[in-house]
């Protein structure tokens, strides 16, 4: 057997391909719904952050920033296996999938509190005094005059942070989320082939390519509004 | 909207000013910038406010709308207590325009959503009556055509202009101007002057900060002196552009004569 042939034989073997395709469709599919939730709630919570720490409650701030560090210094499988290996002793079971979800939500709402944070200190203090002065309370000025022009600014700097943190569900594969790379490597196991391996990393290409393409096309228009 | 009543002064006669401040004091930390300053403002009077840059008229300005919180003093607009804890301060703004420097347009929002956004948020009125009193108003400032243009489409003059639109449109009692047209070249500064002598002749209550001495000559009712956080010398824009004016009125417009 030629090096050629061998290499195919090991990452792209047909048999195994044909095998095991089923079960790498399927765990694109558990990785989607995973992202998907994550952005929705990951977003939303980071944004209710950022809103909550414009109030400028000083517990209240200081409650956020503590926690923000928190989730973003610790590496996110850390977090995965302290919530799902940790909760059932003080008796809360929860769905690996669901584990997988909130710690990942938890950990994108970190970062996306910063940028929207960053976005909102931004807007010049004028935009805020022009609110005020038309009778405007601190909130409507918030939502209609401040919020509009920081999340403009945040679109391009949250979208890589998106994709960084929605690639993270691969971490599901350590609790039993039936996702992408855990359907591969259980395939491997079965298998004995590093085939479904090359297939789980050709799905994540699948899927992500087309996210960060996105990603960069949102980052040229919005930066071409600006100028 | 309700506005909570009157604590101590009760008077709100057809003569009775419209702005009343008595005694106020400004302090950042332990520098006091303004050293217990009184003011009158009748009716449609034009008042203007000069002073070298530091005596404290521009933070006086913004604190009659409580940009910036007074230390000591009060402040009565139309016979209201503006510094009552009680008074809701949201609906006192809709009754004291205010025009910044910097213009401070909302960039997302075309002219019109400039002038509408309180109309809509605060009054409540709905889309289309808002549209009507907006296009109105920029009617007023000469604008209409750019009902639909963005800020960054237009002038500083324009824009400057917009600005007095959007506090216009909610009919304030009394509009403050922070140096109107001082970020503006010398003929954009002649549209927003022209706007702000119709407003005068309708009979719009106006305090203005600025440095537009031949305006303050030909428009205004009184000239306010101040220097360092106190009012120096009052009256007539005859007495202070006069050779009887006080001598420190006087070195001031010699100043920035050249």
């Amino acid at each position: 057997m030629t090096g050629g042939q061998l290499f195919l034989e090991t990452f792209f073997n047909p048999v195994v391909m044909a095998r095991y395709l089923p079960d790498i469709l399927k765990g694109m599919v558990v990785t989607i719904q995973i992202a998907a939730c994550v952005i929705v709630t990951g977003i939303a919570a980071g944004l209710g952050l950022a809103v909550l720490r414009s109030l400028r409650l000083k517990a209240v701030n200081f409650v956020i920033i503590v926690c923000v560090d928190m989730a973003r210094a610790l590496p996110p499988l850390v977090i995965v296996l302290l919530v799902y290996f940790g909760l059932p002793n003080i008796g809360l079971t929860l769905p690996s999938f669901v584990v997988l979800w909130l710690v990942l939500s938890l950990v994108l709402a970190a970062f996306a509190e910063e940028v929207f944070w960053a976005g909102i200190l931004s807007v010049r203090k004028g935009q805020w005094e022009a609110g005020r002065c038309t009778g405007l309370s601190d909130f409507q000025t918030l939502r209609w005059i401040v919020l509009p022009q920081a999340i403009r600014l945040t679109v391009p700097p949250l979208t890589n942070r998106t994709i960084a943190i929605t690639k993270n569900t691969a971490l599901g594969t350590v609790i039993g989320v039936p996702e992408i790379l855990n359907q591969a490597t259980t395939a491997q196991s079965f298998s004995g082939s590093a085939t479904p391996l090359m297939m789980g990393a050709l799905a994540y290409l699948v899927l992500f390519v087309p996210v960060v393409m996105v990603g960069r096309y949102i980052e040229t228009r919005f930066a071409w509004r600006r100028a | 909207m309700s506005l909570s009543p009157s604590s101590s002064d009760p008077d709100r006669s057809a003569d009775a000013p419209i702005l009343d401040i008595r005694a106020l004091r400004k302090s950042y930390g332990t520098v006091e910038v303004l050293k217990g300053i009184d003011l009158k403002v009748a009716r449609q009077e034009l008042v203007f406010i000069i002073g070298p840059s530091g005596s404290g008229k521009s933070t006086f300005l913004r604190c009659m709308n409580r940009l910036e919180e007074p230390s000591d003093g009060s402040i009565f607009v139309d016979g209201i207590d503006l510094l009552h804890p009680k008074t809701d301060i949201n609906a006192m703004r809709q009754r004291i325009g205010m025009v910044f420097q910097s213009f401070n347009l909302y960039p997302h929002m075309t002219a019109l959503g400039n002038v509408t956004l309180a109309l809509r948020k605060v009054l409540g009125k709905s889309a289309s009556e808002a549209d009507a009193i907006g296009l109105a108003a920029l009617e007023r400032v000469g604008l209409a055509e750019k009902a639909r243009a963005y800020p960054g489409q237009l002038s500083g003059g324009q824009q400057q202009r917009v600005a007095i639109a959007r506090a216009i449109a909610l009919e304030p009692k009394v509009m403050l101007f922070d140096e109107p047209t001082s970020a503006l070249d010398p003929e954009l500064a002649g549209s927003v002057l022209a706007v702000m002598r119709d407003l005068a002749r309708d009979g719009m209550t106006m305090v203005v900060v600025s440095h537009e001495m031949r305006f303050a000559r030909d428009a205004a009712h009184r000239v306010v002196f101040m220097e360092a956080g106190v009012v120096v010398e009052q009256g007539p824009p005859e007495q202070l552009f006069g050779p009887d004016a006080h001598p420190r009125v006087r070195a001031f417009l010699a100043e920035i004569a050249h």
